[in-house]
């Protein structure tokens, strides 16, 4: 008898005990787990590298001009510090009055889209045409110019760096350049696209 | 789009292609106040997604957007960043 009324006491007692204990256990999991996504939250907007975009720039025909150029723009109306390093024939986009003399090649290009055999790419005069006719498809679209776009990027404070060893090699000097660039080579590039979450190589 | 929404200033970007329509806002909301709304026009198609993606990376609040005739409107207010 009194051996039954202990176990009768005692176990609504633990039954309880382990309710709260698992109640508790519960509400940690949740709340803690809404602590730590709040956390990162903070610290992922915080992050300065997700605010960076660090883009390389190495082609100089006309068309490739277009995709470092208006990928840095809309980056840095996103509020993101943006660089751009222009290397290889990248580099004649930053050159006095580059962006002017850019060309599209239609040779080797099948995705021209004129109704052409791509071998007759190769005849005299088809590299002019090609690029009036890219510019003027650009235009109609209204599509801004890669001069207007490198004017934009300035005004929008993106960081234009010119690699060093290209103005060597292809013997440009600093005032063959546009002033509000600046000169760098791999590692000042690298130092800054380490602290950068957005790096495209263009 | 229910009630019209309060507009401080007009962003007329018709016309305009990526990226200008959001290079045209960044710039623009340099001369509002905090709270204020700028409505933005655009006719450029990709700014359906790109003005979201504006407003969401740095922060401006985007209210509503419309469209009426192959014209795009969004309606942004301007964030605060006191409670960083």
């Amino acid at each position: 008898m009194t051996i039954d009324t202990e176990r009768d006491t005692l176990q609504p007692a633990m039954d309880l005990d382990r309710l709260i204990d698992e109640r508790v256990e519960a509400a940690l999991a949740k709340r803690l787990d809404a602590m730590v996504a709040e956390r990162i939250a903070k610290a992922t907007k915080r992050d300065p590298a997700k605010r960076t975009a660090a883009i390389i720039a190495s082609k100089g025909t006309l068309d490739m001009a277009y995709p470092p150029l208006i990928l840095a723009t809309a980056a840095a109306a996103m509020e993101m510090e943006v660089g751009v390093f222009f290397t290889f024939y990248g580099l004649n986009i930053l050159r006095k009055g580059g962006p002017k003399k850019l060309k599209v090649a239609p040779i080797a290009n099948p995705a021209m889209p004129v109704p052409m055999p791509n071998i007759l790419g190769m005849l005299p005069g088809m590299t002019p045409m090609a690029t009036t006719m890219m510019k003027g498809m650009f235009a109609k679209h209204n599509v801004v110019s890669v001069g207007e776009l490198l004017k934009q990027a300035i005004e929008l404070d993106v960081k234009l760096i010119a690699c060093q060893m290209t103005m060597d090699v292809m013997g440009f000097k600093r005032k063959d350049l546009i002033d509000e660039c600046e000169v760098g080579g791999a590692a000042s590039f690298l130092s800054f696209a380490s602290g950068a979450h957005t790096t495209l190589f263009i | 789009m229910s009630e019209p929404v309060h507009v401080d200033r007009y962003l007329d970007a018709k016309g305009q292609m990526c990226p200008m329509p959001v290079i045209a806002v960044k710039k623009a909301m340099k001369d509002l106040e905090r709270g204020q709304v700028i409505a933005i026009a655009a006719t450029d198609r990709g700014a359906c997604r790109d003005i979201p993606a504006w407003a969401e990376q740095t922060g401006h609040k985007l209210i509503t957007w419309d469209e009426q005739s192959g014209v795009f409107t969004f309606y942004v207010e301007k964030a605060g960043w006191e409670d960083e």
